[in-house]
């Protein structure tokens, strides 16, 4: 937005103002039109694509609203689930795809193969499905090593193996050099609703428990350190893992009303989705999160909260609060969900709002972020 | 983590607001400024005010570097960013600030080279590993990080690594501080003092505070505990009549600061005659630049910084929203025109800003205010 | 405005002039410790860090003190008055 811009707008809103008074209800008036302005349609004001909108937060909300979905409005898209569920020939189906852009291509804990299987697999998961077949596309830079496409080949045909499913289709495209980042990896893959049962917001009621199956920020951390643009170094790997089996765990032993994979913005942004979606709060227990103490370090350092920091191998459920204790033990039995824990509870008010109980006993709301968490030094 | 969990506990938390309550005068309401910003991230982000007894007020004061550098000052680093061959470095902070045609972000995707480091020393580092290049360090903030940058620029002198510059936004506090002491209509009761700028320049400097206004000023940590007690010891000199300095953050502040620091600050920048304060204008003698002696790492002497002015909107009343004078829903584009979006004022500009956070936690308070008028 | 986190000084490096290992529960970077002046640090000390630089030592008797100062305050008050204020805020 130009100067120019911004001068108009202020001219506008002040036409728009009521006459100022300092009438108590005058700041619920303000606070009413504050919210009225948030559920206005979204509208993109870049003029060009920025990191932001890749984030997963505000603006990568608004870039899909506004542009995606405008272009390809259908009632499957607009629930903008991780997958879409599909009745195919009388059988219920989920599809779903993503694509991974990761620098740099190898982390402690995996490479980008793995996060491209885990990711399509962990989308599938969540939506109560099980995952059966993904396609690949790479999208390969002049130059790039084979080598190193060998070994992300080997770690997807791994993780594959580990999930039970198959790759059965792809492609492959080269772009010249210094107009990709290595390798880039598209997946996308099918699923099977074999469980009689419906996972979504309209399940949510109060009451129910919010569970994280596992410490946060580990994926986000180990990325940011191995860029190495931060020269800090910390014993932390990725949690990248394709969580389908614990999944299921969990949906043996409780009623589940709702999963999402906490990636991109973090346990934050999922649990906010939640909140919105469902019309109700929900209230975090901040003590109960669980998170390795190097990642907190992390974080205190860089000044992340990590709440937001992205992990690739950690689900958040809504569960039925009477059995939110048997579900959790049923996940810490099982490898991938040692550290399981119930963090909060969904109440009925204030509607749409994520509200955390701090350790320091205070409560604050926790938002949505516009873009990437940066780490800040002020 | 030590030195950090032990000043989270809820325990001592509630038993010094239970102190708080009983240190407050029936019917005397008592408006404290937190002169930094890392104070009211404090405040929000561990939720503080819910100890804080309604007689008590936080007033957000000036003390965010990145929301008080002016709109034309981010041009001109856009500008130099632009040129090339130029990387242009910076903490995470400037990445989202808006000046008049955009943030570092946008400039970044309309092709600019902008680089996000942690430290100025990793700024050094690229100048070192890019000689073809001119490495450019975006440098903001107050007193505890200008001798970071001046003491980068010495060791860039000494390596003679001749495409290591500065764009220095470096400002001082107690111009700011004063500046919001001499405007008519604040009402402060106190400050909570910036504890971390006071590692470099020491507790004294603030004493005109004290014995000029009247005013009293603690010296504060950034743990939650330390805040609480800070407003605890305010309250104790209003209820025993004192005006003072005083320390809190003893494990951290040495009374007299940190000499080396100064010296340091003074051997590579001198004082700016004045500099503009987005929402506050310009202030005399309130900012830092290069001395001439090292004109050789000084970005403004390199390029033609175009040196944009761009004033802050007239309706924009960020100057009363920091002085205390207005509540951020009180402004007259709060809400329509100005959030977080499309920040037009400093308080909307960082999450810390006092619009920001209102705007983004007022829905809570709207809550609040419904539960209250139907019980 | 200024972010500035403890870290216990792990090792000065050698051959590097002014620079040293700060550990951060676990993460670590090499930070400046030129702006210490004469007191210079040793390993365990701990320093309050901020953008890469160890910004001052801090003082482990006046946090101590700092901390038992807040478990003083309004240690007189009973259990009863601590339920209540809890109560205040929830």
């Amino acid at each position: 937005m130009t100067a120019e811009h911004t001068a108009e707008w202020v001219e506008r809103a002040i036409a728009q103002a009521e006459p100022g008074s300092a009438h108590p209800s005058r700041e619920l008036q303000v606070l009413e039109r504050i919210e009225r302005a948030r559920r206005r349609k979204p509208k993109v004001r870049e003029e060009l694509i920025t990191l932001a909108h890749g984030a997963g937060g505000k603006a990568t909300r608004t870039l899909v609203e506004a542009v995606f979905l405008e272009a390809f409005r259908n009632p499957v898209l607009e629930s903008l689930d991780d997958g879409a569920a599909l009745d195919v020939n009388g059988s219920r189906m989920v599809f779903t795809t993503d694509s991974f852009v990761v620098s740099p291509l190898f982390f402690p804990g995996g490479d980008i193969g793995d996060l491209a299987v885990n990711g399509t697999v962990n989308d599938l998961a969540v939506c109560g499905a099980r995952p059966l077949y993904l396609s690949a596309a790479f999208i390969l830079e002049e130059g790039f090593p084979v080598a190193d496409l060998r070994r992300i080949t080997d770690s997807m045909a791994a993780a594959a193996a580990r999930a039970g499913v198959h790759v059965v289709t792809g492609d492959t495209k080269v772009v010249q050099r210094g107009k990709g980042d290595g390798c880039y990896v598209t997946t996308a893959g099918v699923g099977v609703l074999d469980r009689k049962i419906t996972l979504g917001p309209s399940t949510v009621r109060p009451g129910d428990a919010v569970i994280v199956s596992g410490p946060i920020g580990e994926h986000g951390i180990t990325i940011m350190i191995a860029r190495g643009e931060l020269d800090i170094a910390a014993d932390v790997t990725s949690d990248t893992a394709s969580i389908h089996d614990l999944v299921a765990t969990l949906l043996d032993t409780a009623p589940v009303r709702m999963l999402r994979d906490a990636t991109r913005g973090g346990v934050a942004t999922v649990l906010n989705e939640i909140a919105e979606a469902a019309q109700l709060a929900i209230m975090v227990d901040e003590p109960a999160i669980p998170i390795r103490p190097v990642v907190n370090g992390a974080c205190e350092l860089l000044g992340l909260d990590p709440l937001y920091v992205a992990c690739e191998g950690r689900f958040v459920a809504v569960v039925d609060g009477a059995h939110a204790e048997a579900a959790v033990d049923a996940l810490r039995r099982h490898p991938l969900g040692e550290a399981a824990a119930i963090v909060g509870t969904v109440e009925a008010d204030p509607a749409g709002l994520v509200l955390l109980k701090t350790v320091f006993g205070g409560t604050r709301i926790v938002d949505v972020l516009v873009g990437d968490p940066l780490p800040r030094i002020c | 983590m030590r030195f950090i969990d032990e000043y989270r506990d809820a325990g001592k938390a509630r038993r010094l607001a239970a102190q708080i309550r009983e240190l407050c005068e029936p019917g005397r309401q008592y408006t404290f400024m937190e002169v930094c910003g890392g104070h009211t991230h404090t405040i929000y982000k561990h939720g503080l005010e819910d100890y804080l007894p309604e007689a008590v007020t936080l007033v957000h004061g000036p003390g965010c570097p990145v929301c008080v550098i002016p709109m034309g000052r981010v041009d001109d680093a856009i500008a130099i960013a632009r040129q090339p061959g130029v990387i242009m470095t910076s903490f995470g902070d400037m990445m989202r600030v808006p000046g008049g045609q955009g943030s570092f972000l946008d400039a970044k995707a309309a092709g600019a080279d902008i680089r996000m480091v942690y430290s100025p020393l990793d700024a050094l580092k690229i100048a070192r590993t890019n000689p073809d290049r001119t490495v450019v360090f975006m440098a903001i903030g107050f007193e505890t990080t200008a001798p970071s940058t001046a003491m980068t620029v010495l060791r860039a002198a000494a390596e003679g690594l001749a495409n290591f510059f500065v764009f220095c936004n470096h400002v001082t506090i107690i111009p700011a501080i004063k500046a919001i002491l001499d405007s008519p209509d604040q009402r402060l009761d106190g400050f909570i003092g910036p504890g971390h700028v006071s590692t470099v320049i020491g507790c004294r400097p603030y004493e005109f505070i004290a014995s000029g206004y009247g005013k009293p000023l603690v010296c504060a940590g950034f743990e939650p505990l330390d805040v609480l007690q800070s407003v605890h010891m305010l309250l104790r000199q209003l209820a025993e009549g004192r005006a003072e300095v005083e320390n809190q953050y003893t494990r951290v502040v040495p009374w007299e600061g940190n000499r080396k620091a100064l010296e340091v600050i003074s051997q590579v920048m001198e004082v700016r005659p004045y500099f503009e304060w987005r929402g506050l204008g310009f202030i005399s003698q309130s900012a830092l630049r290069m001395r001439e002696a090292y004109a050789a790492h000084d970005a403004e002497r390199l390029f033609e910084v175009p040196g944009v002015r761009v004033a802050d909107p007239k309706a924009c009343q960020c100057g009363e929203v920091l002085k205390g004078v207005l509540k951020p829903w009180e402004c007259k584009v709060f809400g329509t025109a100005c959030t977080p979006e499309t920040p037009i004022g400093t308080c909307m500009v960082s999450s810390e800003g006092a619009c920001a956070a209102y705007y983004n936690f007022g829905r809570f308070t709207r809550q609040r205010i419904k539960e209250t008028s139907t019980t | 405005m200024c972010l500035g986190i403890p870290g216990e000084i792990i090792e000065l490096l050698p051959g590097q002039t002014d620079l040293a290992t700060v550990d951060v529960v676990g993460v670590r970077r090499a930070i400046h410790i030129g702006l210490l002046g004469e007191e210079g640090v040793r390993p365990g000390d701990w320093v309050l860090v901020h953008v890469g630089f160890a910004m001052s030592k801090i003082d482990e008797a006046e946090a101590a003190a700092t901390l038992a100062l807040l478990t003083g305050l309004g240690a007189a008050y009973t259990d009863e008055l601590d339920a209540l204020a809890e109560s205040d805020i929830t």
